[in-house]
């Protein structure tokens, strides 16, 4: 494999990292409402991602910064591209960052709801758009001769980039779910609630995934360059989620949130298969000849084989203290338990 | 407005804001670290040093994670708005990006969960032990990201290729002198930046004579911090200028509002009115030999005016206008050396005081007084230093070989300000609760609960701030 196809995966295990670690804190802020009731509960699935989403965020810096070092033209051409997008992404997590912090600083219930809407929507926002963006760039952008991108706001949403989004948000919504059953004691009425919400969104993002996979094969014919072993990888997708469902019914939480874990990893890989399978990185809705290839777009090789030896030596090194932070934080949040006391 | 500025106001307004929140958190986590440090190491002390780091340690948990939401904003900026700049300079700018999340973000945000939220599951070294990795992963952060800074205003290591900057030489970019200053520069004036906040909050308490045995020994670690701080900011920012006479003589020029060859020896202006449309100072107060102290540390020498350089630059550039915003660059120059100065003698003073005799630091009111009033002064300093530094640099974004009007991508003007709008809405918002919170938990001390708190991390039981059990696990 050479250094331009290596930095490819990479920047596709970055980006699945940010989608599976954010993703589940990201569920687990949009679930809150509807499955909190007290104040005590409120804090407590908080709680559940307080020590971690933090770290989780960063990955989605470390995306853009290794596309930046690796695919400097790629990674101008999306960033710039989707311009809007990426304004409303930056807005949502500023904002949805802070309400941590903030939401208990004056003891109004107002201040409170208007916080939790913030954690609320700066969490469905981003969970949206990144399915948009990530349909967007298989489906491709106006692409012009200069490699710069046309067109504006409404170029984005396309049937196809809307069904991308609502996928990864219900997507989002499953795998926080699975990530309360892991972090809530199990005799708490809100981890039965989290069952149910696990269910529930279970079954709404399989069909959404179902609709995104036959889009993107029959309707807009994204996948065509799959030769006979890409098709694997959708179909894990899917088979992975079909088995969340028995997992849940057969109350095996781990296995459930491996599953969901598993699922967002084969569709983000599908969406990067996608663009590998056809060389391109970026395609171009005005002519195909227009879209920016794997080649053209990376680094020079200095600077690939530079990069390659410091992730060589920092992404195992990073990942290793992240799950020792995990290991440090494993025990499960009770919504009556010094919760209003020692913080989250 | 065109994309040009509005682009150039949404960088300049993004990166001053998080500068405003990561200087603090730069400096802070060290001065958190020694205090901790000393806890650990020094039994007879913990309870006094505990208590310090739990109150600070605070202080610095609400500052932090605003630090982190707005550096997205800038880790992303570059492709957003300046995607020909990251075409062209991809292959250099983006590896000590990416080497400042791999080595330091996240580093960052996983140990100061850990020390934080830790307490009652790590042990005491762990914990210590977290911190440093904190304060280390600061450091680490901004010399990368100092060292991207510097190489747009030096560029070293490379040749350009197709329209693009190729990486020549990475020992070269990692050494660039230029690099090593600003990374000093930086690092002394986040210093400066925490040693006063530290020196002001616990100003204010022991003019109050509330817990003042863990105040006095705040404001005297403050105080060497600030000692050390200034110190390294003024040599390293006087170094900086010199060096800029050379490898960025428009930049100097426009710092001393020279229009002309200065005479041998070259006056130093003290207040200038400046016409930029006549290419002239209309009236400046000068003090002689100053200018060539400055420059040359002599008694002799001249410098090129902005016009002679001017002409030097449209013949090695092509004809354009490179003259930068000379009064900006003038009056920030002289607010931040002002500041600067103030500084420096206030914490030498400081020394003084304490070595004059024993508790004399902590009775001379007058003194407290005014380090509570200096608190912002560090900031204002940092934010017209950046102001001369990049404003006289314009029109180069990358020093001698891309403009910022070539770098900005394409977009429209109205997608450039509905995001600028959006942005500073929240960022004003974003400075005025940290502000807030910071102020209400510096002013409630120690033995008070702050009327508002922290849901993430509420004011800690100081008494022990999870120095409880340290003999135990030890």
């Amino acid at each position: 494999m050479d250094l331009v196809t290596l930095w490819f995966w990479l920047i596709a295990l970055t980006f699945t990292l940010y989608f599976f670690l954010e993703g589940f804190d990201f569920g687990v802020d949009i679930l809150r409402p509807t499955l909190a009731r007290t104040e005590a509960e409120e804090r407590a699935l908080t709680g559940t991602i307080g020590p971690f989403w933090d770290g989780n965020e960063v990955w989605v810096i470390a995306a853009a910064g290794l596309m930046f070092s690796t695919f400097p033209v790629w990674y101008g051409a999306v960033f710039s591209g989707m311009y809007p997008l990426f304004v409303l992404i930056l807005l949502a997590l500023l904002l949805r960052g802070v309400s941590f912090e903030y939401r208990n600083q004056v003891d109004s219930a107002r201040w409170r709801a208007f916080w939790d809407w913030m954690s609320f929507g700066g969490s469905v926002v981003p969970s949206f758009l990144w399915g948009v963006i990530m349909a967007k760039l298989i489906e491709g952008l106006p692409v012009n001769a200069e490699s710069r991108v046309e067109g504006g706001f409404a170029a984005m949403f396309t049937p196809f980039s809307l069904v991308g989004g609502v996928t990864t948000l219900l997507l989002f919504m499953l795998h926080g779910a699975n990530f309360l059953l892991l972090r809530l004691h199990t005799d708490t009425v809100l981890y039965n609630r989290a069952r149910t919400a696990a269910l529930r969104w279970g079954a709404l993002a399989t069909v959404a995934i179902v609709a995104f996979v036959v889009m993107g094969y029959v309707t807009e014919g994204l996948f065509e360059s799959f030769g006979v072993v890409p098709w694997v990888f959708p179909v894990l997708a899917f088979l992975t989620l079909a088995t969340i469902w028995l997992a849940l019914s057969r109350r095996r939480d781990t296995l459930a949130f491996t599953m969901s874990g598993l699922t967002i990893l084969f569709a983000t890989v599908t969406v990067f298969l996608a663009l590998f399978t056809r060389g391109e990185v970026l395609p171009s809705t005005l002519d195909p000849a227009y879209g920016l290839t794997l080649r053209e777009s990376a680094s020079q090789h200095y600077t690939l084989v530079l990069m390659t030896w410091v992730g060589g030596i920092f992404l195992p090194l990073i990942i290793g203290y992240q799950i020792w932070n995990y290991y440090v934080f494993r025990e499960r949040v009770r919504p009556d338990e010094g919760a209003l006391t020692h913080g989250y | 407005m065109d994309v040009v500025d509005l682009s150039r106001f949404q960088f300049a307004s993004t990166s001053i804001f998080h500068f405003f929140f990561v200087s603090l958190t730069v400096g802070l986590a060290f001065l958190i670290a020694v205090m901790e440090t000393i806890a650990y190491v020094r039994k007879d002390r913990r309870e006094v040093y505990g208590k310090a780091t739990g109150f600070f340690g605070h202080l610095f948990l609400i500052n932090f994670a605003v630090g982190v939401v707005t550096g997205i904003v800038q880790e992303f900026q570059f492709g957003m708005n300046w995607s020909e700049y990251s075409d062209f300079v991809g292959n250099i700018f983006g590896v000590p990006l990416a080497l400042e999340v791999l080595m330091a973000f996240f580093l960052e945000s996983t140990f100061i969960g850990l020390w934080w939220f830790g307490k009652d599951r790590l042990k005491p070294w762990m914990r210590l032990a977290s911190i440093w990795l904190v304060a280390i992963g600061t450091q680490i952060s901004a010399f990368w990201i100092v060292l991207a800074n510097a190489w747009m205003h030096h560029p070293v290591g490379y040749e350009v290729v197709d329209g693009q900057a190729r990486l020549t030489d990475f020992g070269a970019v990692v050494f660039n002198y230029k690099a090593w200053l600003y990374f000093a520069h930086v690092q002394g004036s986040a210093w400066v930046v925490a040693a006063f906040f530290v020196l002001g909050i616990s100003a204010f308490h022991l003019l109050r004579r509330q817990d003042t045995d863990v105040y006095s020994r705040s404001l005297r670690i403050g105080l060497v911090f600030a000692a050390v701080g200034t110190v390294f900011s003024v040599v390293s920012g006087h170094t900086e200028a010199q060096v800029a006479r050379e490898d960025q003589p428009m930049k100097f020029a426009a710092m001393e509002a020279q229009w002309e060859t200065s005479e041998s020896p070259a006056p130093w202006s003290l207040v200038a009115l400046i016409d930029q449309d006549a290419r002239e100072n209309r009236w400046s107060i000068e003090i002689p030999y100053v200018g060539s102290i400055l420059a040359y540390n002599s008694l002799e020498g001249r410098y090129d005016g902005i016009n002679q350089i001017e002409e030097q630059y449209d013949a090695a550039y092509g004809e354009d206008d490179y003259t930068p915003p000379v009064a900006w660059v003038y009056w920030s120059f002289r607010i931040m050396v002002a500041i600067g100065s103030l500084l420096l003698a206030t914490a030498f003073l400081g020394l003084f005081l304490w070595w004059r005799r024993k508790g004399g630091l902590d009775t001379t009111r007058w003194f407290l007084r005014a380090l509570v009033w200096f608190i912002p002064l560090p900031w204002i300093a940092n934010f017209t230093g950046w102001m001369v530094t990049e404003m006289g640099r314009q029109p180069f974004m990358v020093y001698g070989e891309l403009t910022v009007a070539e770098g900005v991508s394409a977009n429209t003007a109205g997608e450039v300000l509905a995001g600028l709008v959006g942005l500073w809405a929240v960022y004003l918002a974003l400075i005025g609760l940290d502000i807030y919170l910071l102020s209400v938990t510096a002013r409630a001390g120690i033995h008070r609960k702050p009327e508002a708190q922290l849901v993430a991390a509420p004011a800690p039981d100081y008494e022990d701030a999870g120095f409880q059990g340290y003999e135990r696990r030890n």
